[in-house]
């Protein structure tokens, strides 16, 4: 089991009332298994993904990544499950601006150890970014740097890969070709997917869909 | 993971040279002057002890003569006859150096080489430093020796009698552990008398204020400076929130991230202070020349002309700036530890001025500038005026911005135009990300304002008072009592009117005082000034009822007009004026010659003031007539021109510090506006889309920079006065002894605004060009990005 969550509760105080957005969410994922997360605007989909990604922590349930709960994990053990074993691909793309489309790819898996220079280069091929590797993110058109974030999350070959509208910023056509891609990429790693998403063809093409509606899966 | 991590972050200094060098720049600026002052501060102090360790001035008590500056060498002989334990010194200057004759055997001070080495080149040979020995070269052979102080010579006694060829003494050190029985000194040597090695000026003690005064202006550049570093790293941490963020959801741990980022800006901070130093030596070794002009000319103090590299004063730059980057720092770093992982990567902060910050700074403000009046009331002592400098321009620092964005919002509130309303809100959203650079402006244009007020002041002062001083033509100085006697019955006999001058120096109030005979006449009444005094205060004095002291003596005894002044034991009189008396160290009490005769009847005037039209011919009569050496007789208008340069050349030190730290101010503005340059693409492309075509947002950007300058010099005005009277009526009579009227010099201040426009103006010229060439699909990036 790659991911497991469990009576997963999350509050946010807005001003002096706590308003719920997560009330008791549980669902597994397993190795290779694609899973599509809609709900509406506001409905928790991006915080269930950040508390997926030890990002942020539950009030309260448990979550497992890797077999390792993380309500047992300290700031510096979250951060390195993040290293090694799940990948994020954010709706603002959070490329490092000052480094090349290179360093961006290289940099998780750097972060974890030696990065794989020829997996990179493959996946840099088929997401096809050979000719903007030496490029800045600030030369690179949305869609591109969107593809920048795809093949840093997938060079760091995760256990889990969690991505919030990743084609979000693309055109229907791009975001096809792009998902296409990264379906490819996770079946050949074997690694478990998550995606939130609005686009029904996008969550159409994932194994399985959950709907959050009221802080609840429907 | 440390490796790439340290790479994520240094990127974003090659990607943003200028941030990085207004970072490098900044502090070296702010290590440059400061190191640059301790560096000079730290050479004279080397020297003064070099000069304490050769000389043992004011460790042992001395013998000197009542009258005269010379001692016979009987009168050596007599009193180690009759057991007085003394030690036998001849001094005089050439070429500017003090030469020293010292009696190896009897010395308790001087050279090792000469105690200890016996040889006999030694007592053929002169020991100064390699400076000094350079210049006395033509006199003797000349040993160079590095621990001499600067400016001495020192030989052996019969080696100096002969390069003076004189065979008379200067004065005699009393050794301690004289025996119990001993010829009183009366009745050895009554020519003679005790000085205690208390009552000899300390040059450390002397010098400390105008040291006092470098460091200040040390502490201001540096303080400045360190407004530049500590704008950058909020600009490098605003800018790089996105980055951390990402590093950090990436799976960097905070505490790695934290040293990295300290590692980071630490290395860089030894990399800045390190150019500082460097600068900070070039700096010093340019000011030294007029500093050492300086110290000579008003204390006397000889210091070295050649700039060591002292551990003591490049150490303290360096760890000040550590200590500086480390408290800007420490405050960016608490942010990242409390912002939340998925916090907005937006910059935000910086630019958005924050009202309760505004409203805190105000409160804070008005509290140091309110204390100020009572701390001016009832503080007393340097460091109190330095405490309320400190309150003073700190409260005029914290209120600039929040008087600015309030009046920025009143100017607003009050605009019709779209585009000047929108220009009005704007220069208010930039004040948060300027203030740093404006309160460094208002600062520098402050310190510029208060020093050449001044200067100015202490100038026109300083002229009026050497024309007071040296009203005389002619400066006469005689060697004997016959010559004393002889020149004034010639003088007198010619109708000339003369003004002889007894002196002596006393102990009055428990003061080391110059006690003064003078003959009241026509030039005292006419030319002298007083800065207090009774009513027909000459009238009294004449009469023998009345003393005029100096302002240094009247501040340091606690006393004014009205005040008694024990003279002698049996002779007590009130002072009738207090004289200003700038550039003299040393108390003074003048009575009239007549008095002063009764007190000390073996003494004769030694100077005289002369009156005449035609010098020149006098002059010649004197020498022809009475045998008085040409060089004993001084034509004042030289003088005055010699006092003047001095004069001149003690401030070029003081205005070269006032225009660096100008200089650091224009730079922080242009440090300021070229790193919020990026920030501003996203804030001016919609009003370019709306119309405003970029070459006239750029002359927007320029009015800005022009407009806010010169809203900061209409607050440094008053805040560079009040400056100016903390200076001229605390600091300077705690440091000098003296009090200066203060003048105002409104065109002065004028070209000084001026100056600061300009400074503004070419600050912000270069962020305006760039604006200006900025093409158009970079502010369209604006619109792409959003979503």
């Amino acid at each position: 089991m790659v991911l497991r969550l469990e009576g997963v509760k999350k509050s946010f105080r807005n001003n002096e009332e706590l308003v719920p957005v997560l009330q008791g969410v549980s669902f597994e994922l397993e190795a290779s298994d694609t899973l599509a997360l809609r709900g509406e605007s506001g409905s928790g989909k991006s915080t269930l993904l950040h508390i997926a990604g030890a990002l942020e922590a539950a009030d309260a349930g448990r979550v497992w990544v890797s077999g390792k709960e993380l309500t047992q994990l300290n700031d510096g053990q979250r951060a390195q499950l993040r290293r090694t074993d799940i990948a994020l691909i954010f709706q603002q793309f959070n490329l490092i601006p000052s480094l090349t489309v290179a360093a961006n790819i290289a940099f998780q898996s750097a972060l974890s150890g030696t990065p794989d220079l020829v997996h990179i280069k493959h996946i840099a091929s088929a997401l096809g970014l050979e000719e903007q590797m030496q490029k800045y993110p600030e030369a690179l058109s949305g869609g591109q740097q969107q593809r920048v974030a795809i093949a840093r999350a997938i060079a760091a070959k995760p256990k889990l890969l969690l991505a919030d509208e990743p084609t979000g910023n693309l055109d229907e056509i791009t975001a096809q070709s792009v998902l296409d891609q990264m379906l490819k990429l996770v079946a050949q790693t074997g690694t478990a997917l998550m995606i939130v998403t609005h686009s029904t063809n996008i969550a159409a093409r994932m194994n399985r869909q959950l709907q959050l509606r009221n802080g609840l899966l429907e | 993971m440390i490796a790439w991590c340290l790479k994520a972050l240094l990127s974003h200094w090659w990607r943003n040279p200028v941030q990085l060098f207004a970072y490098l720049a900044g502090l070296a600026l702010a290590t440059a002057l400061w190191s640059g002052v301790q560096a000079i501060n730290s050479e004279a102090r080397a020297s003064y002890d070099a000069a304490a360790k050769t000389l043992g001035e004011g460790q042992y008590d001395l013998l000197i003569p009542k009258q005269g500056s010379r001692i016979p060498q009987d009168i050596y002989v007599l009193l180690r006859k009759s057991g007085w334990l003394v030690s036998p010194v001849i001094e005089a200057r050439i070429n500017d150096v003090r030469l020293l004759g010292i009696d190896v055997v009897t010395s308790a001070t001087g050279l090792p080489n000469l105690a200890s080495g016996q040889s006999a080149i030694t007592y053929d040979t002169l020991f100064a430093n390699e400076e000094t020995a350079l210049k006395v070269s033509m006199l003797a052979n000349v040993t160079v020796d590095k621990s001499i102080a600067p400016g001495i010579a020192i030989g052996d006694i019969g080696l100096v009698q002969r390069i003076l060829k004189r065979d008379d003494l200067t004065r005699l050190i009393l050794l301690p552990n004289q025996p119990i029985k001993q010829l009183s000194l009366g009745m050895v040597a009554p020519n003679l008398r005790i000085q205690s090695a208390h009552a000899v000026a300390n040059v450390t003690e002397l010098t400390g204020s105008f040291h006092l005064n470098l460091t200040a202006f040390g502490l201001l550049s540096f303080v400045v400076g360190l407004f530049i570093v500590n704008s950058t790293i909020g600009l490098a941490f605003e800018q790089r929130r996105g980055m951390i963020r990402t590093v950090r959801s990436l799976g960097v741990p905070m505490r790695t991230l934290i040293a990295l980022i300290t590692f980071e800006m630490m290395t860089l901070a030894v990399i800045g202070a390190g150019l500082g130093i460097i600068l900070g030596y070039f700096i010093a070794a340019f000011l030294l020349p007029d500093v050492a002009a300086t110290l000579r000319g008003l204390y006397g103090a000889q210091i070295s002309g050649t700039l060591e590299l002292r551990a003591s004063w490049w150490v303290s730059g360096m760890v000040l700036a550590l200590i500086g980057t480390a408290v800007a720092l420490s405050s960016r770093i608490w942010q990242i530890v409390q912002m939340p992982l998925l916090a907005s990567a937006k910059p935000r902060a910086w630019v958005v001025a924050t009202a309760s910050r505004f409203r805190l700074q105000l409160i804070i403000a008005i509290t140091l500038l309110f204390s100020t009046v009572p701390l001016a009331m009832t503080l007393e002592g340097l460091l109190a005026g330095f405490i309320l400098l400190g309150c003073l321009l700190i409260g005029a620092a914290l209120a600039l911005p929040p008087l600015l964005g309030g009046l920025l919002t009143l100017v607003q509130k009050y605009t019709v135009a779209p585009v000047w309303e929108w220009f009005w809100a704007d220069t208010r959203q930039q004040l948060s990300g300027l203030s740093l650079a404006l309160i460094a402006l208002l600062l520098a244009v402050s310190a510029n304002i208060g020093v050449s007020t001044m200067v100015s002041s202490f100038r026109q002062t300083f002229i009026a008072f050497l024309d007071q001083r040296l009203a005389p033509e002619l400066f006469v100085e005689v060697d004997t009592a016959d010559q004393s006697a002889a020149l004034e019955m010639f003088l007198m006999n010619r109708q000339i009117e003369v003004l002889p001058l007894l002196t002596t120096q006393v102990v009055i109030a428990d003061l080391p005082v110059d006690l003064y005979g003078i003959r009241v006449g026509q030039t005292y009444r006419n030319n002298w000034i007083f800065l207090d005094n009774t009513l027909n205060a000459w009238d009294v004095i004449e009469r023998g009822k009345a003393v005029v002291v100096n302002e240094q003596f009247a501040r340091r005894a606690d006393l004014w007009v009205g005040s008694l002044v024990q003279v002698s034991r049996d002779l007590i009189l009130p002072i009738a004026g207090v004289v200003g008396d700038y550039g003299n160290p040393k108390g003074q009490i003048i009575i009239i010659e007549r008095i002063f005769k009764d007190l000390y009847p073996n003494l004769y005037a030694s100077n005289f003031g002369v009156r005449t039209k035609d010098a020149a011919q006098l002059r010649s009569q004197i020498v022809n007539t009475i045998g008085i050496k040409n060089n004993a007789i001084i034509n004042q208008v030289g003088i005055k021109a010699l006092s003047l340069e001095v004069f001149e050349r003690t401030f070029v030190v003081t205005s070269a510090l006032n225009v660096l730290t100008l200089g650091v101010a224009g730079f922080a503005i242009l440090m300021s506006l070229l790193t919020l340059a990026d920030l501003r693409v996203p804030q001016l492309a919609p009003v370019w889309a709306l119309g405003l075509t970029r070459r006239r947002l750029a002359w927007l950007e320029l009015l800005r920079a022009v407009l806010l300058a010169g809203i900061v010099f209409v607050c440094a005005i008053p805040m560079g006065l009040a400056l100016a009277w903390i200076l001229l009526t605390i600091i300077n009579v705690e440091a000098f002894g003296w009090q200066l009227p203060m003048y105002l010099f409104p065109l002065k201040y004028l070209e000084l605004g001026g100056y600061a426009l300009i400074a503004a103006f070419l600050a912000a010229m270069w962020p305006a060009v760039r604006l200006m060439r900025t093409p158009p699909s970079t502010l369209l990036r604006v619109f792409a990005s959003e979503r």
